[in-house]
């Protein structure tokens, strides 16, 4: 019971989290506080929803290294769409923001697919291509606070029943995705993609055009991202998220998202963001020196990576005990 | 890494005559791209073809070369390095505090050498010892290093560093020739020879072909995939003392996203990001190519970031291209 429990890592990441905070909350009990708990979630709301699209992208055996640009580039349209025309309505901005990551999904789907160049070579290319178009369309300037309209900023902090909208608004995403990745075929193909691409080919599953709709996910969601991000810290310039793609990354495979794809949940990914969230917020009250954050999030990471390895190694026939050990 | 390719890989065709063969590699089209960005930047600007000028453009690539060809074999064996711009900023932090105790250049050029091996054992021992992919290792020993340096250096700078030791980044060998071009040449040679020379550059190619295979054929797979993380390791720990040598000091951001800049310079030069193909002529030619663009565009005051897409822009276009040629190729021959 218990060794099938720890072979679950969910609940293994659960455990580590609640062990986390019970390690906080004994120097200082504030922390644990349900107010404060939620200002943690609402923290890494954003982390959430992007890790659920890099979900989909590395469950096909693919990766999405632009997703930061991604973000960084619709923020910056967001934003400035609402400086040009402070009347334009704002859910109509987000529409666009998510119609825009979408779009440049498409282009790494569309690459991933038509053109069969490696995922991390596509992504590597339009990263570099997503930032250098922010500084095209704004010459290297800021968007400031002041130019940006009241409404604009203020909706991912409007509070409702309790929690702010950026909060609802992951849950939302989290559901959604809930939804799609186990009740939906294109949800299923994902896992089919990435288990076995020649099996999945057999089956009738289209495998370059499930990579492509996976991209066009975590694009939309980027975009997504790149409102919430502009808007709540009121600041739009070329290299806001910068490195961001990493913690992504991190993130899933924290929550168990195996890179080698097929491998992953939906739950597993908002614990691993969770988990990277609670560390975040908790150095700063235990004294540790926002410096070392990448040192431990960097430790974090790689012994994340072992624990999941060990229960990754797949089963076969042994034949030389060597050849699985490499 | 894991990603699986379903088309089959492409064969050279060994009944070709070898001048047709090399008309139609990689390099042939990579010399093309290079010669037009040569002849555009000497148009674009009367001040490119100067001696010390063209000299100055080496600065641009020599560095981030160093570390590429390692990077080239690395990518070879079917696995990637994602650490090495940490371990630059690693290795400088840890030059930068031996300086404020006084330590004279042979030892500080022994510290920044010993850092990048110490760094590369690390990143060799999870990856082959514990089996794990080397992409998430790498991606989170790059936090842990950089880390470390954020921890040592805070938001300070170390400076200060003794005048002989300048001569690594801005001395010069024979007139404009520089001690960093010259040691990228000596390099380029010596890194030639081991892939394409030796067993060990077999054992490369076999590993990322097939792994299994290699290791059925005898070669030890996981010594030789510790001593390529060995040479990541050492090559980033060089252009460490390269770099921090012509910037004369140590921040914590030294060298930030160099990573992907190293890698794209191999991807560029026709490496297989899969592993398995690819050759150090190729890995020069980009090189020379990535420095001409950088410092084309330089000469042109477009800013860093705008030259940034022209380089994901050709590195995605010079990959496309053969594959819609040949696409084409075969639609027309029906």
């Amino acid at each position: 019971m218990i060794a099938k429990l720890l072979k679950n890592r969910e609940i293994l990441l659960v455990g580590a989290i609640a062990v986390l905070l019970a390690l906080i909350a004994l120097r200082f009990p504030g922390f644990v506080a349900p107010f404060n708990l939620a200002r943690v979630y609402n923290d890494t709301s954003i982390l959430i929803i992007l890790a659920l699209g890099q979900m989909a992208v590395i469950l096909t055996r693919c990766i999405d290294l632009s997703m930061a640009a991604n973000l960084a580039l619709c923020g910056m349209v967001a934003a400035m769409l609402n400086a040009a025309f402070p009347g334009l309505p704002i859910p109509l901005i987000i529409l666009a923001a998510m119609a825009l990551g979408g779009l440049l999904g498409m282009i790494n789907g569309t690459l991933v697919w038509k053109l069969d160049i490696p995922p991390i070579v596509v992504t590597l290319g339009t990263l570099t291509i997503y930032r250098g178009l922010i500084f095209l369309l704004t010459d290297g300037k800021w968007i400031n606070a002041h130019e940006m309209s009241d409404a604009f900023k203020a909706l991912p902090r409007l509070d409702l029943a309790g929690m702010p909208v950026l909060s609802w608004l992951s849950l939302l995403m989290i559901a959604v995705m809930f939804l799609v990745m186990s009740r939906t075929p294109i949800g299923r193909a994902f896992y089919a993609v990435g288990g076995h691409p020649h099996a999945a080919v057999y089956t009738g599953i289209d495998v370059g055009r499930t990579r492509f709709f996976a991209y066009c996910l975590s694009g939309t969601l980027a975009g997504l991202s790149g409102y919430l991000w502009v808007s709540r810290y009121a600041v739009a310039y070329v290299d806001i998220a910068a490195g961001f793609e990493l913690d992504i990354i991190a993130a899933c495979v924290i929550g168990g998202i195996s890179i080698a794809g097929g491998i992953g949940s939906v739950a597993g990914a908002v614990l691993g963001a969770l988990f990277l969230g609670v560390i975040k917020n908790a150095l700063p009250v235990i004294n540790i020196s926002p410096f070392a954050q990448m040192a431990i999030s960097g430790t974090v990471i790689i012994i994340a990576v072992a624990v999941n390895a060990r229960a990754e190694r797949r089963k076969g026939r042994v034949i030389l005990r060597k050849a699985e050990a490499v | 890494m894991a990603h699986a390719q379903l088309s089959p890989r492409n064969i050279p065709d060994r009944l070709e005559g070898r001048g047709a063969r090399l008309l139609r590699s990689w390099e042939a089209l990579l010399i093309v791209v290079a010669t037009v960005i040569f002849l555009g930047n000497s148009f674009a600007s009367p001040y490119f073809l100067d001696p010390w000028n063209l000299s100055d453009a080496t600065f641009n690539f020599t560095e981030k070369a160093m570390i590429a060809f390692a990077m080239a074999l690395v990518i070879i064996s079917g696995e990637i390095d994602l650490s090495v711009a940490s371990i630059i900023a690693l290795a400088s932090t840890a030059m930068g505090y031996a300086v404020q105790l006084g330590v004279d250049t042979p030892v500080l050029v022994a510290i920044g050498l010993g850092v990048g091996l110490v760094c590369g054992a690390v990143n060799g021992l999870l990856i082959t010892g514990l089996g794990l992919p080397s992409i998430v290792v790498t991606i989170g020993t790059m936090s842990l290093f950089r880390g470390l340096s954020f921890i040592i250096l805070g938001d300070q700078a170390f400076t200060g560093y003794p005048e002989s030791f300048a001569w690594f980044g801005q001395g010069y060998v024979w007139w404009v020739l520089s001690f960093e071009f010259t040691l990228f040449a000596l390099l380029a040679v010596a890194y030639g020879v081991l892939l394409h020379k030796t067993n060990f550059g077999r054992a490369v190619y076999a590993i990322g072909n097939n792994q299994t295979a290699a290791l059925f054929s005898g070669v030890r797979v996981a010594r030789v995939k510790f001593t390529l993380f060995l040479l990541t390791g050492l090559m980033a720990g060089l252009a460490s003392i390269c770099l921090t040598s012509r910037l004369g000091s140590t921040r914590p951001s030294i060298a930030l996203g160099w990573e992907l800049e190293v890698v794209t310079m191999v991807v560029l030069g026709g490496v297989n990001i899969l592993g398995g193909s690819g050759t150090i002529p190729g890995v020069v030619l980009a090189a020379l190519i990535m420095g001409m663009v950088t410092f084309g565009f330089g000469l042109l005051n477009v800013p860093g970031i705008v030259m940034s897409i022209f380089i994901g822009l050709l590195l995605i276009s010079v990959i496309a291209l053969p594959i819609l040629w040949r696409r084409a190729r075969r639609r027309l021959a029906h």
